[in-house]
């Protein structure tokens, strides 16, 4: 009986040293985590290039911000963005997850090669498109010249340059997403079809009663997942087109870090930073409502 | 449902459309500068004729190894961290504990907006830009891995850990020379994930360094694209591409369950 006291004393003992093994982790948060939370919200009521000393300027880079066209058109850009992004990354993604689902073989290499994407930097991708995309000789604009369409000015046109972004974005990320719905797939249960098909639902009526209703909560994540990926745009527009043409591509991110890093203006840049995160934080508290919400 | 045949052939196009670039570009390294352009991936002349040219013209070796120092830096800075530390969340106690995971939760939620020019005004302070240091330390530990140690070391059985203990074995003897052993996938779930968003970020390293010789790889072929350096030079721009990708390219053909699993995970959690 002592001796059993002894041990699980000793036991208690052991399990003691918890200090020490977050000890590390507890002076990065401080430095990484903490220390920067605390300091943006002084630095957003500062005009500051790290220079001079700082200076207090209350509000005014909110009243700055709320009348500056940039940042509505680094809004407005990302939404245009997003708004081509998310269903056609859906689509694509729904598409193939829906053809790898059924059995069959080579499946492993198919997932493997659209996936191949995901894993390269987005610094080659970018080179990559820089040049599918290439006005004069281009590989679209010459596919395009085989089957007799004119040539596209992809990244020329003001009012294309942001969706052949949103192409390439969803080109490059849409591997995750067929995976993530092959997952939502393979969590329904057969049941539910077998007892469909019973009642005599067709494969069509079952696609939209069963399958796409039971996949919602995966597509509010992908749509989660796209607005922060939106909102995070950056070397696809430093790379392309460096925010033009006509500020047609200049992403939130992309402003954030012209402001701070081109003209130092880091409080300016730090109080657009803070915007951007609490547009995302609301999207993805949303998000997390209605995945809640769901009856599962 | 549909039939085999059709399905096969989107599967094939599919494929063609995600792989045909990076064999394009593959194919163009090696091109003469005027058939690049050219859609056949066939060349009469291949030649590496744009390699030469890119490590003559950039410190493109010098890039090569100082990611590769960072990047495995980082990696084994996060699994060593984010195993003590999950270790001490799942099997420890200690007053705070619970406070602590909360923040670490909360820590994933913050937006990197938020905190990246706070972050660099710290660097600056230090006097760490322009070095190493500044390259490693914001990434040094993540709440990410944290998590997916936690939540596997939870999983063990008590009585092994229990066993250990009264086999008169430290805390730390118990998690590197028993449980390690028995987390291999996780260990190389959380290395691949990590190195690849190390080896592949480009933001950070823009922000911090300005020294050429201590640029990281996808930071220097930036620089050099858009800089002008490449002179519009279609061959170079592809061989530096090719060379940025490879290494990541070689670790997902060796280890490609633990990417596409990892990236599921990371996106469903996150």
């Amino acid at each position: 009986m002592i001796r059993k006291m002894n041990i699980l004393k000793a036991i208690r003992e052991s399990e003691r040293h918890g200090y020490w093994f977050v000890l590390p982790y507890i002076i990065f948060f401080l430095l990484f985590v903490a220390y920067p939370l605390v300091f943006s919200f002084i630095l957003i009521f500062h005009r500051w290039n790290i220079v001079t000393p700082m200076e207090w300027v209350g509000m005014k880079n909110f009243q700055r911000l709320f009348s500056d066209p940039q940042f509505f058109r680094a809004m407005f850009n990302t939404f245009i963005f997003l708004l081509i992004h998310i269903p056609l990354q859906i689509a694509v993604a729904l598409g193939f997850s829906l053809l790898l689902h059924s059995k069959g073989m080579f499946r492993g290499f198919f997932r493997a090669v659209y996936f191949l994407p995901v894993v390269v930097s987005g610094v080659v991708v970018t080179i990559l498109w820089q040049n599918l995309y290439s006005f004069d000789s281009g590989v679209l604009n010459s596919l395009l010249s085989i089957v007799g369409i004119r040539k596209i000015p992809w990244l020329i046109d003001p009012g294309l340059a942001m969706p052949s972004i949103a192409i390439m974005a969803t080109w490059k990320n849409v591997g995750i997403y067929i995976v993530l719905f092959l997952v939502g797939l393979q969590n329904i249960p057969k049941e539910i079809y077998e007892s469909a098909s019973l009642d005599g639902a067709d494969k069509y009526s079952q696609f939209f009663k069963i399958t796409l209703p039971m996949l919602n909560s995966t597509m509010v994540l992908i749509v989660a997942l796209s607005t922060i990926g939106g909102f995070s745009l950056f070397i696809e527009p430093y790379v392309l087109t460096g925010g033009g043409p006509m500020q047609s591509t200049m992403s939130g991110m992309l402003y954030i870090y012209n402001q701070a890093f081109y003209f130092g203006h880091m409080g300016y840049a730090a109080a657009l930073g803070f915007v951007f995160a609490l547009v995302i934080l609301t999207v993805v508290l949303l998000q997390r409502k209605v995945v809640e919400a769901e009856p599962s | 449902m549909i039939k085999s045949s059709v399905r096969y052939f989107f599967l094939a196009a599919g494929a063609a459309v995600f792989a045909y670039p990076f064999l394009w570009m593959l194919a163009g390294s090696i091109k003469p500068e005027l058939e690049i352009s050219n859609l056949s991936l066939w060349s009469s002349q291949a030649s590496l004729h744009s390699y030469e040219q890119v490590l003559t013209k950039i410190p493109i070796g010098r890039a090569f190894l100082n990611s590769v120092f960072v990047s495995l830096s980082t990696t084994a800075s996060v699994v060593l961290f984010g195993s003590m530390v999950g270790y001490a969340l799942a099997r420890l106690r200690f007053f705070g504990s619970k406070l602590l995971y909360a923040l670490i939760l909360f820590t994933m939620m913050i937006p990197f907006q938020i905190t990246l020019i706070p972050q660099y005004i710290l660097m600056v302070k230090l006097g760490l830009t322009d070095t190493y240091a500044s390259l490693i330390a914001p990434t040094m530990m993540s709440a990410f891995s944290i998590i997916v140690f936690r939540q596997f070391f939870m999983s063990l059985p008590q009585a092994l850990i229990d066993a250990a203990r009264i086999d008169g074995c430290s805390e730390l003897r118990i998690l590197f020379l028993l449980i390690w052993p028995l987390s291999r996938a996780v260990i190389v779930t959380v290395a691949i994930l990590t190195f690849m968003a190390s080896w592949n970020d480009v933001l950070w390293p823009l922000i911090v360094v300005r020294e050429r010789t201590l640029m990281t790889m996808p930071q220097l072929v930036t620089i050099f694209v858009i800089g002008g350096e490449a002179e519009s030079q279609l061959g170079m721009q592809l061989a530096a591409a090719t060379l940025l990708a490879l290494p990541v390219v070689i670790a997902y053909a060796f280890f490609q369950r633990y990417f596409i699993e990892g990236m599921a995970y990371t996106g469903i959690k996150g």
